[in-house]
Order: structure tokens, then sequence, then C-alpha cells
């Protein structure tokens, strides 16, 4: 039996994010997979290009409504629960976008998710991390079932570019509710490179002691074209904001250089980080636990080495 | 009627503990480990409790679903200040979507104006029992809170969203899954534990209110992840930049 995958895009209303490439790639490890991307939008038609252009989608299906002009799960999952019916998997990226909408839709479908997938071993088997990444589990889903998934898009690379997929518009399928309306957005614009993308991450912690030496870090970033990043202490202590946060509760990254800096490792943080392919750490106390799975340690005070690291770039 | 928050809990292995898998790799070894309320509902929990306190609600329950050893929690949660405890007893684990459809039987009899979550469970992780119990109740949903401002029918949910904060209005009644930043809970004192043996919990086998516990998602098998090899150590700031030069590290 061949599969027929709808995803669904992520996007700000004129960028497909991230994550979207990601789970097509999810998708095509599916066997002889037919991809459909659904891009739910005010005007669908910028991001839809992107999502056609990426290779191995086969169809862009556009839903233009004007209560899409903001991601709400609650407008967009009767959409995609009234889509669904002929696909045998529906999935979107594992983004709080992602986490947010997926469950309603699968609970409209009657059907259970498959949170975090980060292996396909056949379209019906899936493997997926629990416990913070400390076990990692197959399950399988009944082989008469429509799979609702998120993907897991760190482990995913995300799927080239130089498709040329049809687009095809849709009426809405459903009228969305009206009881839940966007008020505001607080996304600070920022020209650094995106935390979630990032090829080098420079990460910081409690050690840090406030939000004038974090500035620090992100000196050391902008030098490094890195994104920064910060364990949950750093962020509840308001020395980072909540969008830097790595790990259990925060994003999920796979640079390729992840410097942490005054950050103990705690398992909810290294949980985020497990794909990096260099780990650097940066800790003053030789026991800290994040130690044991830095590829590069080096023991010592921050306030000391971060100056002299910054000099000899 | 009685201005009504429900929370549910879940049980779970302590978040301190590191977690042994068993050697058939059907599972996580769950004897004798040390077992709390999920901290994301205890979040949610302290979250009802200062709604309450502030004239907010008049009652708060707890509920959970899950063998008789979850009495312990539910006692926990009621020493914290809820109101009363709601066990629904299955030996089995339930997953989600199931979770959602008994939680939605016990809405049916509470009629919450407010139903609050952890956004996730740290067992699972899964971050799927709101917003599926808000799909089959058809209300809103405002995951991920870190702030909420209950108004006149209406909530407004600040939620943490991976661009930063964003905000949602939701007319009430609403699910609301909450996150880490939300609040700090309390910390329990002995009397108040002495007090709660006296509240009420109330114990509703499975069976009783018509919902299948079946099973969607079959456990393949429980494996540990691939462990990182330790590194190298360097001496100093030079060594580190220079060790990096070497690997390519610092260009793309
Ligand atoms: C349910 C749950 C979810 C969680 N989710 C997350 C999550 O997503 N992300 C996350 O990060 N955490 C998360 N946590 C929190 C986690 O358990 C840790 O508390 C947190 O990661 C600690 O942050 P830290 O390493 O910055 O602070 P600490 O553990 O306090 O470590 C600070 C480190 O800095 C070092 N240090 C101090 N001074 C210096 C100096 N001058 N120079 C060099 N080193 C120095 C110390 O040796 C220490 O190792 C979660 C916790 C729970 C319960």
């Amino acid at each position: 039996m061949s599969a027929s995958i709808l995803i669904v895009a992520e996007h700000d209303g004129t960028t497909l994010g991230a994550g979207t490439a990601r789970c097509v790639a999810c998708a095509a490890t599916v066997a002889q997979a037919e991809i459909t991307v659904v891009v739910c939008a005010t005007d669908a038609s910028a991001v839809a290009r992107q999502a056609a252009a990426l290779r191995g989608v086969h169809r862009v299906l556009t839903v233009e409504h004007p209560i899409h002009a903001h991601p709400l799960a609650a407008a967009i999952a009767p959409q995609i629960a009234a889509l669904g019916g002929p696909y045998t998997h529906v999935l979107g990226p594992s983004s709080t976008f992602g986490k947010d909408l997926m469950p309603r839709i699968a609970a409209l479908l009657d059907t259970a998710q498959v949170s975090d997938i980060m292996a396909v071993e056949g379209p019906h088997r899936f493997r997926r991390p629990i416990y913070a990444g400390n076990a990692i589990v197959t399950v399988e889903v009944p082989a008469d079932t429509k799979v609702v998934g998120t993907v897991r898009t760190a482990s995913f690379r995300a799927a080239g570019v130089g498709g040329t997929a049809q687009i095809e518009k849709i009426d809405a399928p459903v009228e969305p509710p009206s009881h839940t309306r966007f008020v505001s957005t607080s996304a600070a614009k920022s020209d650094r490179p995106d935390l979630q993308t990032a090829a080098r991450v420079i990460s910081g912690g409690r050690a840090l002691g406030s939000a004038e030496a974090f500035q620090m870090l992100y000196q050391l970033a902008d030098k490094l074209g890195a994104a920064v990043g910060a364990s949950r202490a750093a962020v509840d202590a308001g020395y980072a904001p909540n969008e830097l946060q790595v790990g259990q509760t925060g994003k999920i990254i796979a640079p390729e250089l992840y410097v942490a800096i005054g950050i103990s490792g705690a398992i909810q943080h290294l949980t985020g980080i497990k794909d990096a392919r260099t780990i650097v750490a940066i800790n003053k106390d030789p026991e800290a636990p994040i130690f044991e799975v830095a590829d590069i340690g080096l023991v010592g005070d921050l306030f000391e080495i971060v100056p002299q690291i910054e000099k000899l770039l | 009627m009685m201005k009504r928050i429900v929370v549910g809990i879940k049980r779970v292995v302590d978040y301190n503990v590191r977690i042994r898998i068993k050697p058939d790799g059907s599972g996580v070894v769950l004897d004798g480990v040390k077992m709390s309320v999920n901290p994301f509902d205890e979040i949610a929990l302290e979250e009802a409790l200062r709604i309450k306190e502030r004239a907010g609600a008049e009652e708060v329950v707890v509920a959970t679903i899950g063998p008789s050893d979850c009495q312990a929690q539910l006692r926990t949660c009621l020493a914290m200040g809820a109101d009363r405890a709601l066990h629904v007893l299955s030996d089995a684990p339930t997953e989600p979507l199931t979770t959602a459809r008994i939680l939605l039987k016990l809405i049916e009899r509470e009629q919450p104006f407010l139903v609050l979550l952890g956004k996730q469970a740290i067992d699972d992780d899964n971050g799927q029992t709101g917003q599926m119990l808000a799909a089959l109740w058809q209300r809103p949903q405002a995951t991920f809170a870190s702030k909420i401002e209950l108004g006149e029918g209406k909530a407004q949910v600040t939620r943490e969203v991976d661009a930063g904060l964003e905000t949602l209005e939701v007319d009430l009644p609403a699910v609301i899954t909450v996150d880490l930043r939300l609040n700090e809970p309390r910390y329990v004192k002995l009397p108040e534990i002495m007090k709660a043996k006296k509240k009420p919990l109330e114990t509703l086998p499975l069976e009783s209110l018509g919902v299948a516990p079946g099973a969607h998602l079959t456990t393949v098998r429980v494996a540990a992840p691939p462990q990182r090899q330790k590194g190298i150590q360097v001496e100093n700031a030079a060594a580190l930049v220079a060790t990096l030069k070497e690997k390519g590290l610092l260009t793309s």
C-alpha cells in the first residue's frame, strides 16, 4: 500500500517555517509516499510557492480565510480534519505551532497521535523520545488507522528545493469557530540567526548572573555568526527571554557547534542538544554533568574565559 | 452553579530520578522508584488555587486517572489546597486520547468554567491531552500558558511560543495547558497534610464512565538513547579556539 501524507505548513504569512521542509524529509522516508502540503493563510500564495518548491512535495493545497492571519489551532484544526479523510498520515512539525495544533486534529479525526517522530521504521512504526530523551520508544499504529504525528525536526535534514508541485486553491471546508481570538505577539525581530536552524549556538546558564553579563554572549555569538540560547535557570532568572530556552520544555536543536557556558547539564537541558554535532562546555566545576556529554571541555571561570575567546577570534 | 475549576494531574516518575530501562526492552523500571505529581500539573493546580484565593473561583477539583497508588498524589494536591479529588481507577496506563475522553466525562459532570492541565507529562512527553480534550469538548484551548487573566466569560492567556510570547483571548469555558513560568507552586505544610486526609476523594471505576480503555498505539520496544562519547579537555581559551579552528567549526 502506498502512503498519502498531508503536511500542515507552518508559516508567518510570508515565509514557510524551516520545520516544514524537515517534515517533508520525514514523510519522504515513508515508502512510496505521496506528499501534499496544506497552507492555511489569509493570502497563501507566497508560502504555497515555497512549499511547492520543496523536493518530494507532489501537491500544495491552499485554504484562505481571514481567520488564518494568525495560527490559531482552534481555527486550523477543523479545516485539516475535514480535509484529512483520504490521507494515511497527517503530519506537522514539533514546534509550538505543531504541538498546539496536531493533537486537536488527531482528536477531531478520532485517532491517536505519535508525538516527536525521530525515525520512521515503517509506514505505521515510529521511534520517539520519552522521559526527556532518556529512553527511546518504538510505537506502532494499527495498520488500518490514520497516523497523526508531530515530527521532531532536529532529527531530519530539511528537504532541498527544486521541486515544482501543483498548487491548488480550495474553499475553506468549514467555517472556523470564533471562540478563540488572537490579541498580540511580542515576537522580537532579530538579525541574529534563528536558534532552531543556526549552525552554531552559544548558550548561557545561571552562572552568567545577570542580563548585563548575558550581553557578553551576544557579542561572542555575533563574532561567530551564532545564535544565542539559554538554560531554563537563565530564562527564569530573567537573564534571557523565554524563546531562547533550550531543552525538554524549550527548543530541541541540532547545530554543528553548541557551546554551553555556565550550564550544569541537567537532563532536561541535555535533551535539547543531544543531536548537536560538537558540544563544547565551559564550566568552573570539573564534576559538572555537562562534561559527560561534551566533546570539548574547558574547566574555568567563564568571566575570564569568554573575553579571552572573543579576543582570539 | 458553583464556579469550579477542574485540574487534571498525572502521577509520574519524579523528575530527579534517573530512569532505567528494563533489560527486556518492555518499558522503564517503575518498581521502587519515587513518584510525584507531574511538575507541570503542579503548576496548573497552583494557578487554580491562586484564582480561587482571589475569588475568581469557588471550588478547585483535581482529577487523575490511574492505579490506586495515585491517591498519594491526589492527597498531595488536596494538601496544596484543592477542595476535592476525583480518582478514575485504571490499572493500565491510558493514552492521551482515552485520557481526554475520560476527562470529558468528568467535565460533563462537574461543569467547570475552566480546565487547567500541564502542557505535557514528563514521562511520555506526549503533550496531547489538553488539546484533545478541548477538541472533544468543542471549546477553546490555550496551550503553554505563562500568564492567565480571567475576565467576564473570557480569559486572556499569554503563551510561550517559539517566536516569543503570544496572547490569545478565549471564551470560557476553555482548556488551558500551563508552562513552567506561570508560577512557582507552594510548599505543602504538615498541618495541611493532616487536613487533606479528611477532604473528599471519590473513586470512580473506569468502566462506570462508559469510556473504552482501548489502546491505539502499541509499544514495540523501549531502548536507551545512543550515548555520546566523553570528549577531550583543553587547558585554556587559546587551546579551545585552536581546536575549534582545526575542526573547521568556526566557519561554515
Ligand atoms: C519539568 C522540568 C522541565 C525543565 N525543562 C528545562 C529545559 O527545557 N531547559 C533547561 O535548561 N532546563 C530545564 N529544566 C531545569 C533543569 O532541571 C535545571 O534546573 C536547569 O537546566 C539548570 O540551569 P543551569 O545549568 O543554567 O543552572 P545550574 O544548574 O545552577 O548550573 C550553573 C552552572 O554554572 C557553573 N558556574 C557557576 N559559576 C561559574 C563561572 N563563573 N564560570 C563557569 N561556570 C560557572 C556551575 O558550576 C554550574 O554547573 C527543567 C526542569 C523541570 C523540573
